[in-house]
């Protein structure tokens, strides 16, 4: 029955393997979560779901799946009676047994669940909550594991650990969301190189010795290549107009890339890129630099990368004169093209949610132009674009 | 359906953890699968496998890494400069290797023969490559040193407990054989008992008053580093130390003034121009 919560998790992009499917199973098996449904709820996330950015998704997968294992057509109701009573003995206190007694002794119980569930399903619609409502009733009670009855529990002990994963307070974590400067830090470190590249021009003294002890005291030189930060972003940010809504999230993308490239420029367009982009942004642009000149300054080894929403007229991208700012001779598109063709590593980050670009044709303008290298203001989105340009 | 033997691990005098975070541990010790343990800085990660020893009884090694640490560096090292100075001073010990040879980190802990907790800190700092580089070893619990040709095996496999700070992205390789435990910052109720635990004297009014600010001071917006339950602690040992009556901090508050020693929460002056202006233009009332 856990399988379903594992290919649950897959198809909802937790990414979940064998092998740690294998060690929840084994922990399960060993008693880890006690029969409690809040540490059998942590316990499956601290194993199968190894990121805080996909707990959220995990949360309502599990909470999907916890609900359609305690239905009442699941094994819930079905369990083994043998298999119910052998823990059940060690869980009753004596207080309890009495009280089971009572109702008639273990079977009986059982049976009065069952019909119980069965009435309360009728009058909840199956709903995850009709647990608590029961606040007197012996179920109530007693909590609820989807593999068994666990027994011994305050009444609201059930509604509360539903509430663990209702709560969703991993929702900020995912990555499908907008995002704040720390996680954006996190996705751009991703485009420096950590690796060595260059010529072997650097004298390697801890080689050199170990290499010379090695050759029991005969010298033997060793060298290794530099170690260099050497990402270069040219960033081209789009200003004024329908981006004012998006400023705030631009700049926190450009306080955050600062630091982390030994080449970073700036420069900013609006709307589309035409035969000049500033550098300047106050009320009066300044820094006033040719389109070519920035292909001739910028080597091809920068990586370009825009930030804009897209949202124009289509003409501003695609005729000469189009733009809404001043006359321009050539159009949009081919300022876009050439700059694609001296940078070939260029990635558009675009902080209109991903499901609204197929309503704005100039989206899908710039994204044909970008040759599909167009992602989202996320976290996701940000990884993407990070490698794409890593290429 | 064996029940669990060994002790477990709960909330102790000093420390308190939530209960998932007392599953989470339970069933890396459970298992032997080492434990990954994420949230933002100051949230007792690294107290945390302090505490793990303490309460299963076992010595901890700690194994603090850096931006220049090597995987190999935990396992073992060759001294080849002590074994070139031996031989030019003709050292009989030169022609057994194994003298040379310095135990890691992990080497120690394998050899712990009633087990122990490892505790592998801050490995994001390290190269990206270095939790693959460790695969194998905390995998199996056992490396090959080439130098004396021997296979070094855990007696016990120790608890490994690995912290991280999100700087870098592990390898999914090696997520896949951890379990994960991200540790949220803790709410109000579950502050207020954390502070107990470390100030059982603190007078009631004082704790709220001062709780009541330090999550203000967490709800300015912008701030570089927000402070956490570490400086939270070490503000409130300052107050305790100044014997701050219940009142002074309200009195703070409603003069609108940054509360006294901030330094110890604020540690950046543009933070703590922001948070003078924010407390300058709304006051601490919530």
């Amino acid at each position: 029955m856990f399988l379903e919560l594992f290919y649950g998790l897959r198809e909802y992009g937790v990414s979940v393997t064998l092998q740690e499917y294998f060690a929840f199973i084994r922990a399960v098996e060993m008693g880890v979560a006690e029969f409690d449904l809040d540490k059998f709820y942590y316990l499956a996330r601290a194993s199968l779901c190894s990121d805080e950015r996909h707990i959220d998704r995990f949360d309502r997968v599990f909470a999907a799946w916890i609900e359609r294992a305690q239905a009442l057509k699941d094994p819930l109701v079905e369990v083994d009676e043998d298999w119910l009573k052998s823990i059940g003995g060690r869980h009753f206190t004596e207080e309890e047994k009495r009280l089971i007694e009572e109702m008639g002794g273990f079977a009986e119980l059982m049976k009065t669940l069952q019909e119980r569930l069965k009435e309360q399903e009728g009058r909840h619609e199956g709903g995850s909550k009709w647990m608590g409502t029961r606040g007197t009733s012996p179920f109530g009670a007693y909590g609820y594991n989807p593999s068994g009855v666990r027994v011994g529990q305050d009444s609201s002990r059930h509604r509360r650990a539903a509430k663990v994963w209702d709560k969703r307070s991993f929702r900020d974590f995912d990555d499908g969301v907008e995002i704040g400067t720390r996680q954006m830090k996190l996705a751009l470190r991703r485009l420096r190189r950590f690796t060595r590249e260059g010529a072997q021009d650097e004298l390697d003294l801890d080689g050199t010795i170990a290499n010379t002890a090695r050759n029991a005291g005969f010298l033997e030189i060793a060298h290794r290549p530099e170690r260099k930060n050497r990402v270069k972003v040219l960033l081209l940010l789009d200003v004024g107009g329908s981006m004012d809504d998006h400023v705030d999230l631009v700049q926190q993308l450009f306080s955050a890339a600062r630091s982390e490239f030994s080449q970073l420029e700036t420069f900013y367009f609006h709307n589309c890129v035409y035969e000049r982009v500033w550098r300047g942004n106050g009320i009066h642009r300044t820094g006033m630099t040719s389109t070519d000149e920035l292909i001739r300054t910028y080597g091809q080894d920068y990586r370009v990368v825009f930030v804009g929403d897209a949202s124009m007229s289509p003409y501003e991208i695609t005729e000469s004169g189009g733009s809404v700012e001043h006359w321009n001779e050539v159009a949009g598109s081919v300022w876009m093209q050439k700059i694609l063709r001296r940078w070939e590593r260029a990635a558009w980050i675009n902080p209109v949610p991903e499901q609204n670009w197929r309503y704005t044709p100039s989206i899908g303008l710039i994204f044909r132009l970008m040759n599909a290298r167009m992602m989202p203001l996320t976290l996701a989105g940000l990884d993407a674009a990070t490698a794409e340009l890593r290429k | 359906m064996c029940a669990m033997q060994s002790p477990r691990f709960e909330s102790t005098a000093r420390y308190i953890a939530g209960e998932d975070l007392a599953v989470a541990v339970n069933a890396a010790v459970a298992l032997e699968r080492p434990l990954l343990v994420k949230g933002e800085p100051g949230t007792g990660k690294t107290v945390l496998a302090e505490e793990v020893a303490g309460s299963l009884g076992l010595p901890l090694l700690t194994w603090h890494v850096k931006s220049t640490t090597k995987a190999q560096q935990g396992l073992y090292e060759y001294d080849a400069v002590a074994r070139l100075r031996d031989s030019q001073l003709g050292v009989d010990a030169v022609h057994d290797i194994g003298n040379y040879i310095v135990k890691g980190k992990m080497w120690e802990a394998f050899e712990k023969e009633g087990g122990c907790v490892l505790l592998i800190d801050e490995i994001d700092k390290a190269d990206i490559e270095f939790p693959n580089d460790l695969l194998q070893e905390l995998d199996r619990m056992e490396f090959f040193v080439y130098e004396t040709k021997e296979v070094v095996r855990a007696v016990k496999r120790p608890v490994v407990i690995i912290t991280s700070n999100n700087e870098k992205e592990l390898p999914d390789a090696f997520l896949r054989r951890c379990f994960f435990h991200y540790i949220q910052f803790p709410d109000g109720a579950t502050m207020a008992s954390i502070v107990k635990a470390h100030y059982p004297d603190l007078h009631k009014e004082v704790l709220n008053e001062a709780l009541g600010m330090f999550f203000g001071i967490r709800s300015v917006p912008n701030l570089k580093k927000r402070p956490s339950t570490s400086e939270l602690l070490d503000w409130i040992r300052l107050l305790v130390i100044e014997h701050v009556k219940p009142g002074d901090l309200e009195e703070k508050a409603k003069a609108s003034s940054v509360p006294p020693f901030v330094g110890s929460m604020v540690k950046n002056e543009q933070d703590m121009e922001r948070l003078a202006q924010w407390v300058g233009s709304r006051g601490w009332q919530r």
